[in-house]
């Protein structure tokens, strides 16, 4: 079902890796690996397929390893919940390169769309918050998600959360690569690092 | 309190020995939910400079951690009690999907004179929940063969990309006792 006044969640992560230049971007698992790809595949896209919970991790290892590339994770309400306490993690990290952005339809989309603990009650913005990312906010509007993907770029000033309310309509899937190794190697590659 | 089992054990300079093998291997993320057992080398990581202690709130955090670690560059080595295998084993999937270097160290309970039943299940299916997973598993009992054990295990779980768990048994750390 459709609410009036959501945001469309590829016109969001279009807008998001737009003007990209050097981010690195995970998508968990989900929807929101599949509107990455939508974006354009890109060799610094990191497609999750699986370890449901782990995006906001994987965005940490590679902003401490990289402290100097802006870091960006996307992905869902129901990704984002079964790794709450990454956010506890991150809020005592702080890696000034690692923003997030939660695509939140309240629903798991991939399995028949049950709603999801943020249709009623949870608050991630309230969560990232009380985690010790002050730089948490909720958007609803396009100019927004601009500004958010303008502030991804600055490395000095993070860790940084959004939490924006899409509408929850099923798209066509557009799939990325399934080779996790191919993925990860590819990233490795355009950073710079050789194979083992 | 740790009670040691072993007389020539007493002095724990085997957390020294891992560290030093740790930064010969150019370790620089440290992943860890605390274990009286990994206290000291805890320590020696949150006091050095070129290592990064990351307390988790979970330890599967530090599976996924460690991928977009290597990702960017980096090497990593997650510290966990036995008890935090079982929270790992969905992420464990992420290893070979992503063929990315895993080394953890654990630090085992419920065997060797255990005191308290409730460590006893998840300490006894550790090697196993990680066999059947994928991870290799390596043991040291007693302080004389810690040095060796982490030269192979980081040796092939960095060279080879052979994921692998070390396990330090209660025997090495002592078995843990509360006394009124």
């Amino acid at each position: 079902m459709s609410k009036a006044n959501l945001l469309d969640r590829r016109q969001v992560v279009s807008t998001l890796l737009a003007n990209r230049k050097d981010v690195v971007a995970i998508g968990g698992l989900g929807a929101s690996t599949n509107d990455m790809c939508a974006a354009g595949d890109h060799a610094r896209n990191f497609y999750l397929w699986g370890g449901m919970g782990g995006a906001a991790m994987i965005g940490l290892g590679l902003a401490l390893a990289q402290p100097k590339l802006p870091v960006l994770v996307i992905t869902g309400d129901g990704e984002m919940l079964m790794g709450l306490g990454s956010l506890a993690t991150i809020g005592l990290q702080k890696p000034a390169n690692l923003s997030i952005a939660v695509l939140d339809n309240e629903a798991y989309g991939e399995t028949g769309g049950q709603t999801s603990h943020t249709s009623a009650a949870a608050d991630l913005v309230g969560v990232a918050k009380a985690c010790g990312i002050k730089d948490s906010q909720s958007i609803t509007t396009m100019a927004e998600v601009e500004a958010f993907a303008k502030a991804v770029h600055d490395v000095s000033a993070g860790p940084r959360f959004a939490n924006m309310k899409i509408d929850s309509a099923s798209l066509e899937r557009i799939l990325p690569t399934r080779d996790g190794t191919y993925i990860v190697n590819r990233i490795r590659s355009d950073l710079g690092f050789q194979p083992i | 309190m740790h009670a040691h089992a072993d007389a020539a054990d007493t002095a724990p300079n085997w957390p020294d020995d891992i560290f030093a093998t740790l930064q010969r291997f150019d370790v620089r993320q440290v992943p860890y939910v605390p274990d009286a057992g990994h206290s000291k080398l805890i320590q020696r990581v949150l006091s050095s400079s070129t290592m990064r202690g990351i307390p988790l709130t979970t330890e599967e955090e530090g599976v996924a951690l460690l991928a977009g670690a290597w990702a960017g560059g980096q090497r990593g080595v997650l510290l966990m009690q036995s008890s935090g295998v079982g929270n790992c084993i969905n992420m464990l999937s992420l290893i070979p999907i992503l063929r990315f270097p895993f080394l953890t160290l654990v630090t085992m309970r419920g065997e060797w004179g255990e005191f308290n039943p409730w460590q006893v299940p998840m300490g006894s299916t550790t090697q196993g929940v990680f066999e059947l997973s994928g991870v290799q598993v390596l043991r040291a009992s007693n302080a004389a063969e810690v040095p060796a054990v982490l030269e192979a295990a980081a040796s092939q779980a960095y060279n080879a990309l052979t994921p692998t768990a070390v396990l330090l048994s209660q025997r090495l750390i002592g078995a843990k006792v509360f006394t009124k």
